[in-house]
């Protein structure tokens, strides 16, 4: 099991190999992209029970991305985890290539195919649903963004994992407060999240999700309470890791021209040499 | 003709019969266990029964869910509904994920009748039929019902089985088979041909048995599967009786009227040449 300084690094490492495959290849939603990278990066090396070899057991843990705009994350904790060689991203978003903006199951790894939001809960619930049934103890973790949280299949599905009692389903919402027109509060409000989602049945803990300490110490305590599903409440920096793109919503989809690119590889490799 | 069971009941009764064979086999209902005539069915396998509540977009994405961990699925909910409010889901959470599950939607086309438009489907065979790896079934009568609940089941495709309310009567069959994709031949004839499927196979069947005594004779398939459609038949049945007639419960904007007369403008087939 990695150190919470190994993940750290790890964190620092795949921030450049995204932000280098977003380059290469001209586009991506490289704001989300780095505002959840540490949770993927936790989850895939400390707290998932599934690797490349175990993946298509039964009993492997199941992780849904939701927030499928964000597949180059995905896609660089995956290839680094084993699952596919990171040679193959240099096809990302080429003619052809299955490494598209979305997640897609033609990609070793990905469980559900994602990109029109609202979508990964519902699903996820029917796979923790038939853990129950089937009296596994595998569980089902997804990513929601905050700002797919207005769309309303969001709340029919929590209502059901309440029902249901999905004590092995895990819902995280990368709470970086921004959507491509701007604040989600101006969008259309939704906090307060914490008491909407206890309000549906979850159990809520809050945590920053961009410190890796805290991720690991939120994620071991699951669940927070048996017979309940569990919300983790991520609060996060959109674009974090490269100062001219935290918090700016403008960086929700595009591409660092040649000098913003050498900044923010610059300030990651600083980032990772504090670290070593 | 003499009347034998809804469509609707000969599904919920060789589900059931599905269902004890194999314990993997869920069934999941968006409040609509009633109108699905699934209460014995929830009786009877109570462990086999997933109840989502009045939710029909969480209905499809559950039933992918459980599909994904391994689950053999029908997701039952009245059509008009099940096809327009969780279309994304059937879209997405299905067939792109190409998850084999079986969306069943009852009540179909004016089954509703007075209840009106909010009830009507007369549009799923349009937007389906537009979605990429998913099969689309109207059945006539109980026989096609049982053999196609039977082969959805066996599929490993997204499915959309469509079902009235109405009682059918048992069609006479040309041959007793059944398959997916290919049309049932319930009456020979060389002088014109009904391309019918669903509930409306019956009364094409019946306005050919009246033809039949002004000296016209009429064939007439069941094309109850209506994607992939059965393009052979559809051709022979235009070449060898020179012409045909479709009848659909649905608009004619893109259902099988539409399929058929799309798939004979592409084969140049003239009407009245044989």
């Amino acid at each position: 099991m990695l150190t919470e300084r190994e993940l750290r690094l790890k964190s620092a490492q795949y921030r450049k190999t995204l932000l280098r495959l977003i380059k290469a290849c001209g586009s991506g939603h490289i704001g989300g992209d780095l505002s959840c990278l540490d949770i993927i990066n936790v989850l895939y090396n400390r707290i998932l029970r599934v690797t490349p070899e175990s993946f298509k057991s039964p009993d492997r843990d199941y992780y849904i991305q939701s927030k499928g705009h964000c597949a180059e994350a995905l896609f660089v904790v995956l290839a680094e985890r084993g699952f596919f060689p990171e040679k193959d991203l240099e096809t990302l978003n080429r003619y052809g290539s299955h490494y598209i903006g979305h997640p897609t199951r033609d990609v070793y790894g990905v469980e559900q195919n994602t990109g029109a939001l609202g979508h990964g809960l519902a699903v996820a619930v029917g796979i923790a649903l038939a853990g129950k049934i089937d009296r596994k103890d595998y569980r089902v973790f997804t990513l929601l963004g905050d700002g797919e949280l207005a769309e309303g299949s969001n709340w029919e599905a929590a209502m059901m994992a309440a029902h249901y009692r999905l004590d092995n389903l895990v819902a995280i919402v990368d709470r970086n407060g921004l959507q491509i027109t701007g604040s989600t509060e101006d969008v259309c409000q939704l906090a307060p999240l914490d008491e909407k989602f206890e309000a549906f049945g979850f159990a809520v803990q809050r945590c920053n999700g961009n410190d890796i300490g805290e991720l690991v110490r939120t994620f071991d305590a699951i669940p927070f309470r048996p017979g309940k599903p569990t919300l983790v409440l991520a609060k996060t920096r959109k674009g974090k890791g490269v100062s001219f793109m935290e918090n700016v919503a403008k960086w929700h989809h595009g591409v660092p021209n040649d000098d913003e690119f050498s900044r923010a590889i610059g300030e990651l490799e600083a980032a990772e040499a504090a670290l070593a | 003709m003499e009347l034998a069971l809804a469509n609707l009941e000969t599904f919920a009764t060789t589900l059931l019969e599905l269902a004890r064979q194999d314990s993997d086999l869920l069934v999941v209902t968006s409040d609509s266990r009633g109108s699905a005539k699934l209460a014995p069915f929830a009786k009877a396998a109570p462990g086999q029964i997933v109840e989502v509540g009045i939710a029909e977009q969480n209905l499809v994405g559950v039933a992918a869910g459980l599909a994904a961990a391994g689950k053999n699925v029908f997701a039952v909910s009245p059509a008009c509904f099940l096809t327009a409010r969780s279309l994304e889901q059937i879209k997405n959470d299905l067939c792109y994920s190409d998850r084999p599950v079986t969306a069943v939607g009852i009540s179909a086309g004016v089954s509703y009748g007075a209840l009106g438009t909010t009830h009507h489907s007369l549009h799923d065979y349009a937007v389906l039929r537009a979605i990429h790896n998913i099969v689309i079934v109207a059945p006539a009568d109980n026989f096609e019902t049982r053999a196609a609940v039977q082969a959805a089941a066996r599929s490993t495709k997204p499915v959309y089985l469509r079902f009235g309310k109405k009682r059918m009567p048992h069609l006479p069959r040309v041959e007793s088979s059944f398959e997916l994709g290919r049309a049932s031949l319930i009456r020979e004839g060389t002088d014109l041909s009904f391309l019918a499927c669903g509930e409306t196979v019956a009364p094409a069947y019946e306005a050919a048995e009246l033809l039949a005594k002004e000296g016209i004779q009429c064939r007439v398939l069941s094309l109850h599967t209506l994607k992939p459609l059965d393009q052979a038949a559809i051709r022979n049945a235009a070449t060898e009786t020179g012409g045909v007639i479709t009848v659909e419960e649905h608009s004619v904007n893109g259902g099988l009227g539409e399929a058929c007369a799309a798939f004979l403008l592409q084969e140049a087939f003239i009407p009245g040449s044989k």
